[in-house]
């Protein structure tokens, strides 16, 4: 067994998630993801347990990794109680260590991910942030979403919501205090190092591609090859 | 499956679901978009049914659609969550109750890993005290809001204005139930009637007059599939697989959908105006949608809370149908005051979804 398979194997989602595979296919078959995407979960599986360092960094530089929705359904009819999503998760989470998810156009995606995400977390103690989900950027919330959004605080008024406020209630101000309380989760748990490693590297390709950081995030967030589908 | 069938499953995916006393955590999404759901659930237990449900504001988000997009580590999200139970526990409850179904997921797996990892849960407990001072602690009872509401089911249908039954036929209307994939597709243990037949919506729609419809892809995932949605040149994902399902459930003709997720309806709902303004396409008769709840609404409309009350304006297919349907009236001078009846404009219809 090589370096990656061991560093893989001290994840606790890998310990969790991988039993002796016997390749039946029954997580493909029933997997939300293979369904529309080039992505084959028992496949995967199979590769991580073949302890080969060779095939597992093929995987950690991959686009199929990145297909999961980490729905679980797998989970639930496996009949060895694998987790291919778990596993996968694993993966992604050696691909970012590693630096390899900058080889996959997917995986380069984390860039916008990690931004957006844990600005809203960091900064409001929330994942979503409804101020920061514009409808330009998500024309199929339709067009009650755009009138919503242009009237946000009179809508979650009227709808007995806290929106920025003090006290509790739904979207109210988490107060300061508590923000820097994950602030300090973030710094002893590995996330703030993630977060930067994501964010350098990004920074790193964008200059390759002489776009600024505003243009690089348009390309990842619009742009996409047909190569993923199943049909292309 | 043969509905005996499903009793025996449902008979061996029993959980315990405390009557009362519990520490309330909200969801993102759910506070997002589905503000209203969460007020409605509070001031049912809190105010209809005299329940004891605490909330405090120094609770945050669990981490887990950032987690679950891969951007932060599972250590770190761990130490969240024990903050999350850290906040219970100071404020003198051992029972732990989470509007959101990633969160309930993530708090599922989470305890099972500490119980299976020791030294991880004494790690998880030393970050714990060194971020936040504060002292680790566990739930007894971890229940998602859907359950109680399931709890709830028979009180709220004696307390009830209305039924889930067409006014005009006196038939039961056709209802699909859409359980969020984290709810017990990891542990069926921890859902009421484990994960290939859950019972926690099938419950209150039956306690509530409806009729649940069986169709093929009812366990299928919505789409959200996080990062599958949350980029754009993604979101292909989500819509085919809610496109999948609708095609699948289209032929048994329901009346409406009821959800114990934040983010499935929010799917159900705008993929199917995104499938009728691009494909021409609907799903519902003459031209409208299928109506997509929350459990809060629904329960709301049975306790006859006022529609607008419930936020159902902010939905993109129009509920009024099945409101009329129902018996259940309303405004539609109202339907998109702000408060006090303030005018704050009203949205676009779309082209070709009623």
């Amino acid at each position: 067994m090589g370096k990656l398979y061991d560093k893989l194997m001290e994840d606790y989602r890998l310990k969790e998630g991988l039993n002796a595979c016997i390749n039946c296919g029954t997580c493909t078959a029933i997997c939300p993801a293979a369904e529309f995407y080039k992505y084959d979960p028992r496949r995967i599986v199979d590769m991580v347990q073949s302890g080969d360092d060779s095939v597992i960094e093929e995987l950690l530089k991959s686009e199929t990794i990145w297909y999961c929705g980490e729905c679980m359904s797998c989970v639930t009819r496996c009949p060895r109680k694998n987790a291919a999503g778990l596993i996968i998760m694993a993966l992604r989470n050696l691909s970012i260590e590693t630096g390899l998810f900058m080889e996959s156009e997917k995986g380069r995606q984390m860039y916008i991910l990690a931004k957006d995400l844990n600005h809203n977390v960091l900064n409001y103690g929330y994942c979503v942030y409804p101020r920061n989900f514009p409808y330009e950027g998500h024309p199929e919330a339709g067009p009650v979403w755009e009138w919503e959004h242009a009237h946000l605080d009179d809508v979650f008024e009227r709808l007995g919501a806290n929106l920025d406020g003090d006290g509790p209630g739904a979207m109210r101000k988490i107060p300061a205090e508590n923000l820097e309380q994950l602030k300090r989760i973030y710094d002893i748990t590995g996330a703030t190092e993630r977060l930067e490693k994501i964010k350098q590297a990004g920074l790193k390709k964008a200059a390759e591609l002489g776009l600024t950081e505003e243009e690089y995030i348009q390309k990842l967030y619009t742009e996409g090859t047909k190569m993923h589908l199943n049909h292309c | 499956m043969i509905y005996e069938g499903k009793q025996k499953i449902w008979s061996e995916y029993q959980k315990e679901i405390p009557d009362d006393h519990y520490f309330y955590v909200r969801s993102c999404i759910r506070q997002s978009f589905f503000p209203a759901s969460e007020r409605t659930l509070l001031d049912i237990a809190r105010n209809k049914l005299g329940k004891d449900i605490f909330e405090t504001e120094h609770h945050t988000t669990c981490g887990g659609i950032a987690y679950h997009s891969d951007t932060i580590p599972q250590e770190t999200v761990m130490t969240i969550i024990a903050r999350q139970f850290a906040l219970m526990a100071k404020n003198g409850y051992e029972n732990y109750v989470c509007s959101c179904i990633t969160s309930f997921g993530l708090y599922c797996e989470t305890l099972e890993t500490w119980r299976e990892f020791p030294a991880l849960q004494e790690k998880i407990a030393d970050n714990l005290w060194k971020s936040c001072k504060l002292e680790f602690a566990k739930p007894k009872f971890l229940v998602h809001a859907s359950d109680l509401v399931f709890k709830y089911r028979n009180q709220i249908a004696a307390k009830g204005k209305y039924k889930l039954v067409n006014i005009k036929t006196g038939e039961p209307l056709r209802v699909v139930e859409h359980i969020g994939c984290h709810y017990s597709k990891m542990f069926p243990s921890k859902g009421v009637g484990g994960a290939e037949y859950p019972y926690v919506l099938v419950g209150m729609v039956e306690a509530w007059g409806g009729k649940i419809i069986d169709y093929p892809e009812r366990r299928h995932c919505c789409g959200f599939g996080f990062r599958q949605y949350l980029i754009k040149s993604n979101r292909s994902y989500s819509l085919s697989n809610t496109h999948k399902k609708f095609e699948s459930m289209a032929p048994f003709e329901p009346d409406m959908i009821i959800t114990n997720c934040p983010g499935c309806p929010y799917f159900l709902d705008r993929w199917q105006y995104v499938i009728a303004e691009s494909q021409g396409k609907t799903y519902g008769k003459d031209g409208r949608g299928i109506p997509v709840f929350t459990y809060e609404e629904v329960a709301g409309l049975v306790m006859g809370y006022d529609p607008w009350d419930l936020g159902l304006q902010t939905h993109q297919v129009p509920v009024e149908p099945l409101l009329d349907k129902i018996g259940i009236p309303y405004d539609p001078a109202k339907k998109y005051l702000g408060k006090d009846g303030k005018d704050i404009g009203k949205p676009i219809q779309p082209s070709c979804l009623k």
